[in-house]
């Protein structure tokens, strides 16, 4: 009997050690000997992360971690897509369970520093916004003194939401959710007058409602939203690649590269920036690990920024998003990409 | 016959440790103890350097910054400029709140599911075995989910009140609105309210405290009236007429204490989006509250069901004998020997109620898991120390309600002299 006991004891012990997780290996090496990318992207927010009608997951979250994949393995399909909630998302990357989080995640200093994440940029400028009923008959965030507001906990939404009613002197009653699909319920059954998160976030979930024209994003933008890939802190390597790949289909998108033309470009540009960019001269992929013609997969696996943008999220989805701040910097906007050299 | 035996003086040899049957089991069990020490403590330095790679600490500092968020159910002062230390009190209020609530209401059901269950009324004892096995055997967490959604999807919102010809009306003479997120009833307001006396983190309702005051007061006043009306009767013979004195001694103190302070009701009214006064009793406390009631009743009423079978039938037919009516006995007989066995197994029921008024985090009620393990954990992102003080307080909850309904269980048991 005590012999068992201690046995147990110990085996007990020995397996806990065995969990343990061993932090180190650089995660590049990593994925490439996993051979799949797995990447953190939201629960299911339609237009950014959703898996379509046969299961597929699409969405403008979800295309940057396809051009990741083409960026290390020259194959667009070598991701496995796992869903984090907004309150496991950072436990997720810490604990090596996923490579990289996309998750219309926003970049802070205190996520930054002290929850030890790294953003590697901003892939959407956004703001928080507010959606309510027409027959509420509210015009501006301003009026909404007294509501019932639903809002998903652990967000920066949270803070901001606090920060906001409290600047205008206003009182409102919080209904904290879990995820946006909770948050759709009750906002539809009325047990909230506003449901409140980032505009693009609002538009996505409105353009998936039956009646998307009863509801009315109100025009006040409370705060600064930038959203961004974020990787593990402390592995810049790793982080360059996520780094420069999405600075790749950005860049693209200023060169007019597109997925039309790039097999076109990669052997008859002459414009020097452009092939250093697909790999024609120099060796840039070499310099982070990667091969010589990393971002012409990376930008094959779904075109440029702007053919993405279009695609999951544009004016001519049903999602209905403006560049706005998301333009070029030559356009107006705010996407600026350090040069390819 | 004596005997007298010498010890033999033999000195104590390190290899006794093992051969000698009165040293080895002592031996083997501290061997064991300092490898499971050993192994635990490699745990934590396994936890901690990690922790240290990734260059971060433990570290409690975050209690006392500025929580920055708000709550929608605070039982004392709270704002968003308040730290996290005070919104896990205000959690953990919460989190006592549902617990007493619940307990209550469990017991109350509990205890009538379980003496009908053994009616001899047919219907309604096989009405209540239904109860039980429906509620017992289906998940809590669904409980909750599908009263919430009911109260959701059934009751109209705050907007229906609204016009000349309501969707919706008030009921109880226009003072109750059944909404779906909250239930607005009237609440006792004081015209000439003492206030507030501050003690520490918590404040002192003075209103409160006096109307609790009141109460007990009168009880006791109550009390004494009886035991002397007792006393006289055992000694004339005759007992004298107690009924106005026990009514004064029980309503007058309060009555006047609620005259004193301005007491009048308050009734909520539909203002911009919301109902405003009266107090709003908001749906997942509700839910929350009916999901754990009904599901720990079923269990209750099983273990009152045990402790009435377990009492010998000659003590109901003696009782018969003479002549005490079937509802007396059980009240008289069969219920205080009952409580002898159903103690100490209720007590866990009100510890499994406590520990899962944690679900509240399904329906948004901001219990102790809601504040701290919720929303400190994710701005933090401090999750192993947020998670670690959470076990402790749950412990110390459990281990505190554990110990009060102990020293109420040896009050009870049998006194064996």
């Amino acid at each position: 009997m005590k012999q068992s006991v201690f046995l147990g004891t110990l085996a007990a012990t020995t397996l806990l050690a065995g969990a343990a997780l061993a932090q180190g290996t650089s995660t590049l090496q990593t994925v490439k000997d996993r051979g799949e990318l797995n990447c953190g992207v939201n629960t299911g927010l339609v237009g950014f992360a959703a898996p379509d009608a046969s299961g597929n997951w699409q969405g403008f979250d979800v295309a940057l971690c396809k051009a990741v994949a083409g960026a290390i393995f020259g194959d667009a399909s070598k991701v496995v897509y796992i869903p984090t909630t907004s309150s496991d998302r950072f436990e997720q990357l810490t604990s090596g369970r996923i490579d990289m989080l996309i998750r219309n995640t926003t970049w802070t200093f205190s996520r930054d520093t002290d929850l030890k994440m790294d953003f590697v940029g901003v892939n959407y400028y956004d703001g928080q916004g507010f959606m309510v009923r027409n027959d509420l008959g509210v015009s501006s965030a301003k009026e909404l003194n007294g509501a019932t507001i639903c809002i998903q906990t652990g967000t920066t939404t949270e803070l901001n939401l606090a920060d906001y009613f409290k600047a205008n002197n206003m009182t409102y009653t919080a209904v904290p959710i879990e995820t946006n699909a909770e948050g759709e319920q009750q906002y539809l059954a009325g047990a909230c007058d506003a449901y409140t998160t980032d505009a693009s976030g609002l538009a996505a979930t409105r353009a998936a409602f039956a009646d998307p024209e009863n509801h009315v994003i109100l025009p006040e933008i409370i705060s600064k939203e930038p959203l961004g890939p974020a990787v593990r802190h402390g592995d810049s390597e790793w982080g360059d690649v996520v780094r420069w790949t999405m600075n790749a289909l950005v860049a693209a998108e200023e060169f007019g590269i597109t997925s039309a033309n790039i097999d076109e470009l990669a052997t008859s540009s002459q414009n020097p920036e452009v092939q250093r960019l697909l790999g024609t001269s120099d060796n840039l992929g070499g310099m982070i690990g990667l091969e010589a013609n990393w971002a012409l997969n990376a930008i094959k696996a779904g075109g440029n920024y702007g053919e993405i943008f279009a695609a999951t999220i544009g004016e001519s989805t049903p999602i209905g998003l403006a560049r706005g701040l998301n333009a070029q910097w030559t356009q107006g906007g705010l996407l600026y990409t350090p040069p390819f050299r | 016959m004596a005997v007298v035996t010498e010890e033999p003086k033999a000195g104590f040899r390190l290899g006794m440790l093992i051969y000698d049957t009165r040293y080895r089991s002592i031996t083997i069990q501290i061997v064991v103890l300092m490898l499971v020490m050993l192994g635990v403590a490699w745990l934590i330095d396994n936890l901690l350097s990690n922790l240290a790679a990734l260059g971060r600490g433990i570290d409690f500092g975050f209690l006392w910054n500025r929580a920055g968020y708000d709550i929608n159910q605070t039982l004392v002062e709270y704002t968003n400029d308040s730290t996290h230390a005070r919104a896990t009190l205000v959690g953990l209020l919460n989190t006592l709140l549902i617990a007493f609530l619940g307990c209550i209401a469990a017991t109350v059901v509990g205890v009538i599911a379980g003496v009908l269950r053994l009616s001899n009324n047919w219907v309604i004892a096989r009405l209540m075995t239904v109860y039980v096995e429906i509620f017992r055997n289906i998940p809590l967490l669904l409980w909750i989910l599908m009263i919430y959604t009911i109260f959701t999807e059934a009751f109209p919102a705050p907007n229906a009140f609204r016009g000349d010809t309501p969707a919706a009306s008030m009921v109880m003479f226009d003072t109750v609105a059944f909404t779906n997120r909250y239930t607005a009833i009237p609440w006792p307001m004081f015209d000439r309210s003492l206030g507030w006396l501050p003690l520490g983190p918590l404040w002192l309702n003075l209103d409160l405290a006096a109307i609790v005051a009141a109460l007990v007061g009168g009880f006791l006043l109550n009390r004494f009236i009886l035991r002397r009306a007792t006393r006289i009767q055992e000694a004339t013979g005759d007992r004298p007429t107690t009924w106005w004195q026990c009514t004064l001694a029980l309503f007058g103190p309060i009555f006047l204490v609620l005259l004193a302070l301005g007491t009048h009701l308050d009734s909520p009214s539909l203002q911009g989006f919301n109902f405003t006064g009266g107090l709003q009793v908001s749906n997942s406390l509700v839910a929350l509250w009916l999901a754990l009631t009904l599901y720990t009743a079923a269990f209750i009423a099983e273990i009152v069901r045990a402790g009435i079978n377990a009492i010998s039938r000659g003590q109901s037919e003696a009782a018969f004998a003479l002549g005490l009516r079937p509802g007396r006995t059980m009240n008289l007989i069969i219920l205080p020997q009952a409580l002898r066995v159903i103690i100490p197994p209720l007590i866990s029921q009100y510890l499994n109620l406590t520990k899962n008024s944690s679900l509240a985090i399904a329906v948004g009620y901001m219990d102790l898991r809601g504040t701290l393990g919720g929303i400190t954990l994710n701005q933090t992102g401090r999750g192993l120390e947020a998670m670690m003080l959470l076990m402790l307080i749950y412990l110390i909850v459990s281990l505190l309600i554990s110990s009060a309904m102990n020293v109420y269980n040896n009050s009870v048991k049998l006194k064996e002299r």
